[in-house]
């Protein structure tokens, strides 16, 4: 019954954070997998060049529509001029220094994530009854919002890096936990049963065996805990922060410097991107044995 | 001299609660696979294990290799009872068992890695298996990427690089197509040829059962034991030929004769097969 309810929680987590066309491959849901390689094939050239006229249109639409008054210009300034302020802010190195703090937030959160989740993982997946004792605390924590934690990490730990990056460590690593946990029971006995006829050590077994075998399932948790821990951190920057896009975003909109408001959105929009490109990369690497790409790169 | 010595083997499964089988009449929830096998195999001999599904061949194959716990009687490897995997015993599996995230190569080198031999020497030893079995040039292919028949190749490549002097073997050609299986037959040989393993192979074949054995040991129905070894006198080297000589039909003719009312009874037996039938 754990198994099941992490299976369709991670499966739900994925309808969560997978927009239109995005699919992320999990281990033992057949389905899934066979629907993300017939969509690879087209998605990875195909569907950008196709995709980019209707974002042109958009992005010429977001230049005229206040030019011509169809739009507050105050409220939402042409492309243009967003652009102009982006430039400034990056000439200027805040913006730089902006994305670097938060970066380095979700980053550290995330580390600890991997850090924590993935021996538990491996503890979890492998002895039941590990898995029978701490299944319900885990279950209780990880649909607890890491927003509303956030007043107690600011009580607990202050309003300084520590409370961020405590927010995006919970927002990453039941993402890890739950993949790294199916991963592990996902394993084919037969190649556990293969290293034991050859006298496989019980560290060995997971260094060697279930690890290596997990990792398909744990770097497709990876990805939605790196994107849940950049959007953690921009969510808990903008609430209570000194520094940070979401702080940079938010302050703008309080002084209504609305091109800066904008130029901090677009900043994230393509950090947003150039992560999800990056992990998919490696995730094709780090699965380069299976033969066949598994996941879409949008 | 003898290497094996299989004495008075039976196994017990204790299906999960809940779960029950009818045997003869009567629902139980424990399992009699194996009922008193007695078997000695000489050094450097080739044994095949037939017998109908159920009859604990695969069972018996992971008791001797030290995967699974007899319930009664023991199993000595040069007079010391096995309790769990030696060092010193091979196993290949009807499906392959590779590590699918490493190269031929360096699937390979896993036996010689978990018993601690150097990088240099495992790399020499694994390219050298990889060049026995025709593999050369294939050491950095994934296994997906290798045909059924050359990932069984490497398989057998792994279970030999630790230099076993026992090699198990459950179902290895099973999953292949007839001429693949064939030809492998023939590698087999040709290899066990020159290292005088000891070999006890299962399989469903009859005419492999034959092909490559010293003796043929016959398996009866669940529960399983021995009901007849046959020793088969034909020539060695052999080769596909042999199949056609009137020596080789009146073997088989022998081996389906001892093992048609197992099958027979195996088949009353089918509400058990499906979980044991491997």
């Amino acid at each position: 019954m754990a198994y099941l309810t992490e299976k369709f929680g991670s499966a739900r987590a994925l309808h969560l954070f997978a927009g239109a066309g995005e699919t992320v491959a999990v281990a033992r849901v057949p389905a899934i997998k066979a629907s993300a390689k017939i969509r690879s094939k087209k998605a990875s050239h195909g569907t950008f060049l196709y995709g980019l006229p209707l974002l042109g249109l958009f992005f010429l639409l977001w230049e005229i529509a206040p030019r011509l008054g169809w739009l507050n210009r105050i409220f939402f300034p042409p492309l243009s001029e967003v652009l102009v302020a982006w430039w400034a802010l990056l000439a200027s190195g805040v913006l730089i220094e902006h994305i670097g703090i938060s970066l380095q937030r979700a980053a550290i959160g995330f580390a600890l994530g991997v850090v924590v989740a993935i021996p538990l993982g491996l503890l979890m997946g492998r002895y039941s009854l590990f898995e029978k004792v701490s299944d319900l605390l885990v279950q209780t924590l990880r649909n607890t919002s890491q927003f509303a934690l956030l007043p107690v990490f600011i009580l607990l730990l202050g309003i300084g890096e520590e409370s961020k990056v405590a927010i995006t460590f919970y927002s990453s690593v039941f993402f890890l936990l739950v993949n790294t946990i199916s991963g592990v029971k996902s394993v084919d006995p037969l190649l556990i049963k293969a290293a034991r006829s050859m006298g496989t050590s019980d560290f060995d077994l997971f260094r060697k065996v279930i690890l290596p075998a997990s990792i398909p399932s744990i770097v497709a948790g990876a990805r939605l805990a790196v994107k849940s821990s950049l959007f953690a951190v921009i969510g808990a920057e903008m609430l209570a922060a000194k520094s940070g896009l979401g702080f940079l975003i938010q302050n703008s909109q309080l002084m209504m410097e609305t091109a800066d408001m904008y130029a901090g959105i677009l900043t994230l929009t393509v950090i947003g991107l150039t992560v999800n490109y990056l992990l998919v990369w490696f995730e094709r690497w780090a699965t380069a044995w299976k033969g066949q790409s598994e996941t879409s790169l949008i | 001299m003898d290497r094996i010595v299989v004495s008075d083997i039976s196994k017990t499964f204790q299906l999960k609660p809940g779960q029950f089988v009818t045997v003869d009449g009567e629902a139980t929830d424990r399992v009699t696979v194996l009922d008193g096998v007695d078997l000695s195999i000489r050094k450097g001999e080739f044994i095949t294990l037939v017998g109908p599904s159920g009859s604990g061949k695969s069972v018996l194959l992971d008791i001797v290799g030290g995967l699974t716990q007899a319930t009664g009687g023991d199993v000595q490897l040069d007079g010391r009872r096995i309790t769990r995997p030696d060092p010193k015993t091979g196993y290949v599996f009807q499906q392959y068992a590779l590590f699918p995230w490493r190269t031929a190569l360096a699937n390979i080198e896993y036996a010689l890695e978990v018993r601690g031999v150097a990088k240099a020497e495992r790399t020499a030893t694994a390219r050298h298996l990889l060049a026995l079995f025709g593999l050369a040039g294939f050491e950095d292919r994934f296994p997906n990427q290798l045909s059924g028949g050359m990932q069984q190749r490497v398989a057998i490549a792994r279970a030999l690089a630790s230099n076993p002097e026992v090699l198990l073997m459950d179902e290895p050609f099973a999953a292949l197509d007839q001429q693949t299986r064939e030809l492998l037959q023939g590698e087999l040989l040709r290899i066990w040829g020159k290292i005088n393993t000891t070999v006890i192979f299962v399989t469903h074949s009859i005419d492999e059962a034959i092909f490559l054995a010293d003796r043929v040991v016959v398996m009866t129905a669940r529960p399983g034991t021995v009901k007849e070894i046959i020793d088969i006198d034909l020539p060695r080297p052999r080769d596909g030929d042999i199949r056609a000589s009137a020596e080789f039909n009146a073997y088989r003719a022998r081996v389906w004769d001892v093992l048609r009312d197992e099958v027979n009874k195996a088949q009353k037996d089918w509400t058990l097969s499906p979980a044991f039938s491997h």
